[in-house]
């Protein structure tokens, strides 16, 4: 983020350092959407999320950085997650592999297929153009920032909540929830579900369009560890729409999206307080193991 | 009406412990007819029942709905023409979709799902007027999740759902097992009335020797994967329970 000139104040660069972690949590919106659908409703562990979030940053900073346009970039980079969503549920549904190791075998193959793709392990974005220096709506770049970084996951919420009120939508929802019924209402379930893993990584690879751009560059490794992001999300959302006893499926998107921006800024208070960013994994993984458990021994009780 | 040409099914085939649940069935089931299926446990009925279904494939013989064959299709695809009540009565719907977005999908059944909100208010009308001929006051709980109700109330509603679109045969596994004495006559006058009313060719799997005389008007046993005993109408009503104990003797 620019300053404005002359010396921050401490109060502006508290403002700023929270800000950011906002933001943050804005871009991966569609990275823990992407993992509410695989999770809680198709019911399946996905971790094509890894390869397909760097995916997405790689087919972005590469199309960049040879001047393609943005909306094709976009386009781009979503389809690009979607075919390895799909290859995952392919080899999950017609080769009868169990879930999570489809996604760790799709993972594992993306990290050389990125790799390729990128030509390097990193590139950077310097002086290139991309979402949030584009066009000269605002004054500067930060509020353009703040402005892509809500409408961006509000149209994805949108989409994706008028999406699962359809009756594709109820028979998606469905599959995950019993699947002998819904067979017996005559939806194919293994296309069902291959169509959600493709979505679900679809929506990852946004957000590694929106991070690559964010944090100025791609890396091999931006994604090493991201599922875990989308998982503690969606749990923090549960936790929410359990607590207030939310029924309403976009409000529960909702909630997700919430859960994504109070996972950075938890992270943005830990390294406030002076956690090592070494421990931040540590950190992240304690929380997560936390957020999961608490209902876990609230029933017990 | 339904043929089932010399079809057998065995279960782990490939083992040193083959199971053989259908022998070389046949059975040809006219249209409109209730047929009551009994049995001692692993006579092979409900494989009878899955095998039609298309939850199983048979390792031989054809399956012929109307003279189509539809031996080679998925249980989805036969969905065209079959619907399906379940024995645990969680199984025929959705808990965690509303009662409404459940018939919904039921509507559809031998339809595409496809990128339309269906569940508008005039949809929630004609769900309302239906479930209100329940007469278990579910028709104010239409926005409820399925899961916040009964088994019996989900089983009456899974009944319901089957009639929502074009049916021309009902499979029925022991609707009532899982159900309390009460609710299950409940379930099974409900039944009457919807076979009745839509003209359903139906299979009905019950180990209530008492239903299974009360009801249909064709009656099978099945023994060890092939048929029996196979009467109807008037043999069957001259059916006396006792007669039908030592079947199963």
């Amino acid at each position: 983020m620019q300053s404005t000139g002359g010396i921050l104040t401490f109060d502006a660069c508290f403002m700023n350092f929270y800000l950011t972690a906002i933001l943050l949590g804005l871009g991966f919106a569609s990275l823990a959407l992407g993992i509410f659908i695989s999770m809680r409703i198709f019911n399946i562990p996905d971790i094509t999320t890894d390869g397909s979030f760097t995916l997405g940053g790689a087919v972005t900073a590469v199309l960049l950085s040879h001047q393609y346009s943005l909306p094709v970039i976009l386009i781009l980079a979503f389809l690009s997650g979607a075919v390895a969503g799909s290859l995952t549920g392919i080899i999950h549904t017609k080769l009868k592999v169990n879930a999570l190791l489809a996604g760790i075998l799709v993972m594992t193959a993306l990290y050389s297929v990125n790799l390729a793709l990128m030509g390097r392990s990193n590139i950077p974005l310097i002086g290139i153009t991309t979402i949030f220096s584009i066009g000269s709506f605002f004054a500067n770049e930060s509020s353009q920032q703040i402005f892509v970084l809500i409408l961006f996951p509000a149209i994805i919420w949108l989409i994706i909540s008028k999406l699962l009120k359809t009756d594709f939508g109820l028979a998606m929802r469905a599959t995950g929830n019993n699947e002998n019924m819904i067979r017996a209402l005559g939806v194919n379930t293994d296309r069902m579900k291959i169509i959600g893993l493709a979505l679900a990584n679809g929506l990852t690879a946004l957000s590694g369009f929106l991070i690559t751009q964010i944090q100025g560059f791609a890396d091999i490794n931006m994604g090493i560890g991201i599922v875990i992001l989308g998982l503690g999300s969606v749990m923090i959302g549960e936790i929410f729409s359990k607590t207030f006893r939310i029924k309403n499926i976009s409000i529960q998107l909702l909630t997700v999206i919430a859960g994504s921006i109070l996972f950075r800024l938890i992270l943005a208070f830990a390294l406030s307080i002076g956690i090592d960013p070494l421990y931040l994994k540590l950190v992240v993984a304690v929380f997560v193991l936390i957020v999961v458990s608490i209902p876990n021994l609230k029933r017990a009780e | 009406m339904i043929e089932l040409k010399h079809i057998s099914k065995t279960f782990n085939r490939n083992t040193s412990d083959p199971v053989v649940a259908l022998r070389d069935l046949s059975l040809t089931i006219a249209e409109k007819s209730f047929v009551v299926v009994v049995g001692s446990n692993g006579s092979g009925k409900s494989t009878l029942l899955n095998a039609l279904a298309g939850t199983i494939r048979v390792d031989e013989g054809e399956i012929l709905i109307d003279g189509i064959d539809i031996t080679k299709l998925s249980d989805y695809q036969r969905s065209k023409w079959v619907a399906r009540v379940f024995q645990n009565p969680m199984t025929g719907t959705a808990p965690e979709l509303t009662v409404l977005e459940n018939f919904r999908l039921a509507s559809l059944r031998t339809q595409s799902k496809g990128f339309r909100i269906g569940t508008g208010e005039k949809f929630k009308q004609l769900v309302k007027e239906k479930i209100y001929m329940l007469n278990l006051g579910l028709e104010n709980k239409i926005t409820q999740p399925m899961g916040t109700l009964s088994g019996g109330q989900r089983q009456a509603l899974t009944l319901l759902m089957a009639v929502m679109d074009e049916t021309k045969i009902l499979l029925m596994d022991e609707p009532t097992a899982a159900l309390d004495p009460k609710t299950s006559e409940l379930i099974l006058q409900l039944a009457g009335k919807i076979i009745r009313e839509f003209h359903l060719t139906v299979l009905f799997v019950t180990h209530q020797l008492k239903d299974a005389l009360h009801y249909g008007d064709r009656i099978i046993r099945m023994n060890e994967g092939s048929i029996a005993e196979d009467l109807s109408n008037e043999s069957k009503s001259k059916l006396k329970i006792d007669e039908v104990y030592r079947w199963f003797e």
